[in-house]
């Protein structure tokens, strides 16, 4: 009785708390099957894919950075092999000039060696020579002098005079 | 951008529309005083006519759409027009079925050869008519049921790897907002699973309280603002949310951890209450939003009758613009509020306790 006396407008209708009922589970049904699982599925396999795009873009980033980062070292490396080989060459360069140097001094000094060497012989051998014909000489002056035994002192002077005269040191 | 410009526009057409509706409808009421033309207006009668549930579907001035009465009793199902309810002159008059039917402000009751309200017989009868809000209410069925099922299909049409677009781009951030904003804060990771209640809810009361707003036929039921309509959708959160509760969930109600002895049975009681106050508050909630809203619009435009002169629309009617423009609002509010208690309710219900000594 309590209930009868309220405002009607607080006073829910069996009539339509049933239908409510059945409308909102008719409505949850069938939008759950065919209109929510299609929809959250679509929503979602679309926010994976931009995941996996962004994740991807990133990966492809970090890629890109590396293969950069690679060729760096590369390029690096190269330059400092060209270097190295620049200088290997100039150095190669340097030690053949230098032993050209090196042998072309003991070549020309074993040259002057040998030449001085021989000039001393022929000098020597000259002089050998030398004292040989004025040994001779002499003893060809001493033996003409003997046999003409001759008085006059004038005479003996001026013949030695002229086989001094004969003689002639070539 | 262009959402703000649609509801401006909205709402424009539909303020014109009401209030050449409500003033058709309130001009037709001095008839029927006693005292002739310038009889005053029962604004009450008028504003709880307008906001109640009714048997048939009035357009203006004495014009109806029957609706079907459906009624069962001891006696039988019984099925016949709403016609039979009224007299030639529209008021309320006997239909005698299995018993003597008479509305009284909407309501079928029994009543005896002298026109007096039988309520032992009335209590017998259960009335299961399909009423002006019932029609709305399956009119909103097919609307929610033809967007979203074109929304579904669009979706399937378009794949996953374009651009949503129409409709869909319409209301893919709704649903965005529902799962983003509600589910997944309230929930936490089983979200997905209350996904399609939630959203059911949020746009089963969104678009009925938008369809409430629109003041012409066949729209301008009051139905999100009726009590069975709130206390159903409440109802199923109730349900949901005790059906779903885990072990940690009634150890809460019954015997809370972490407090001594005499506490936990000083709160017992308080907790069990709380489960039933929880779906009440979010039945009250809606009830009273929506009714409150429709009152306050009838109001600012019955205030043109009680000044009983055309110049008080100058300023009722720019108020009552306001108040529908805010009403709007209103309407999306409520059923954001609904959805993220309904959400709160269940993410409450469902979480897990692992550290038993934290309360």
């Amino acid at each position: 009785m309590f209930f009868l006396e309220v405002n009607p407008l607080v006073l829910p209708d069996i009539g339509l708390v049933v239908w409510s009922t059945l409308a909102f589970s008719i409505v949850l049904f069938v939008l759950s099957k065919f209109a929510w699982k299609p929809i959250m599925k679509s929503i979602r396999e679309r926010e994976d894919s931009i995941d996996e795009s962004l994740a991807m873009a990133e990966k492809v980033k970090s890629e890109m950075a590396q293969l950069k980062n690679e060729n760096e070292v590369l390029l690096a490396k190269a330059r400092e092999e060209r270097a190295q080989l620049l200088k290997e060459a100039r150095e190669t360069k340097d030690k053949i000039i230098n032993e050209a140097k090196e042998q072309a001094k003991v070549e020309a000094n074993k040259i002057i060696t040998d030449a001085q060497l021989a000039i001393t012989q022929q000098k020597m051998a000259a002089i050998t020579e030398v004292k040989n014909q004025v040994g001779n000489l002499v003893i060809e002056v001493s033996e003409k002098v003997l046999r003409r035994e001759l008085a006059n002192k004038g005479d003996q002077e001026a013949y030695i005079n002229n086989l001094a005269k004969e003689i002639k040191l070539n | 951008m262009r959402l703000m410009s649609f509801k401006s526009l909205l709402v424009a057409v539909f303020s014109g529309f009401f209030l050449l509706t409500a003033t058709s409808v309130v001009a037709g009421e001095p008839g029927h005083g006693e005292e002739g033309k310038e009889a005053n207006v029962d604004v009450t009668k008028v504003i709880l006519e307008h906001i109640r549930d009714d048997h048939s579907w009035h357009l203006w001035g004495h014009t109806s759409i029957p609706l079907p009465v459906i009624l069962y009793s001891d006696k039988g199902l019984e099925v016949f027009s709403s016609t039979n309810l009224v007299d030639e002159h529209h008021e309320p008059a006997v239909y005698n079925g299995n018993y003597a039917y008479k509305t009284f402000e909407g309501k079928i009751k029994v009543v005896d050869e002298a026109g007096a309200i039988n309520e032992e017989a009335t209590a017998k009868v259960w009335d299961f008519s399909i009423t002006k809000n019932v029609a709305s209410m399956f009119l909103s069925v097919t609307l929610i049921l033809v967007i979203f099922l074109s929304v579904a299909a669009s979706y399937k049409k378009r794949g996953v790897k374009t651009a949503p677009k129409g409709l869909q781009s319409f209301l893919e951030p709704l649903i965005l907002f529902v799962r983003d904003e509600v589910a997944k804060p309230n929930i936490g990771k089983h979200y997905a699973k209350y996904m399609p209640f939630l959203l059911t809810v949020f746009f089963f009361i969104w678009i009925n309280n938008m369809m409430g707003l629109i003041p012409f036929f066949p729209f301008g039921a009051n139905l999100s603002g009726n009590i069975a309509f709130t206390m159903t959708l409440a109802l199923f959160t109730f349900v949901l949310v005790n059906f779903k509760g885990n072990k940690d969930y009634w150890k809460h109600i019954f015997w809370m951890p972490g407090v001594p002895v005499p506490m936990k049975i000083f709160l017992m009681p308080i907790e069990l209450l709380g489960v039933f106050t929880k779906p009440i508050s979010l039945m009250i909630r809606l009830f009273a939003n929506i009714t409150a809203g429709h009152i306050l619009v009838l109001s600012l435009i019955c205030l043109i009758f009680i000044f009983k002169s055309v110049w008080a629309s100058a300023m009722a009617v720019p108020f009552a613009v306001f108040i529908n423009v805010i009403e709007l609002l209103v309407a999306f509010l409520q059923a954001f509020i609904f959805t993220m208690l309904s959400a709160l309710y269940i993410g409450m219900a469902t979480e897990e306790h692992h550290h038993e000594a934290h309360h």
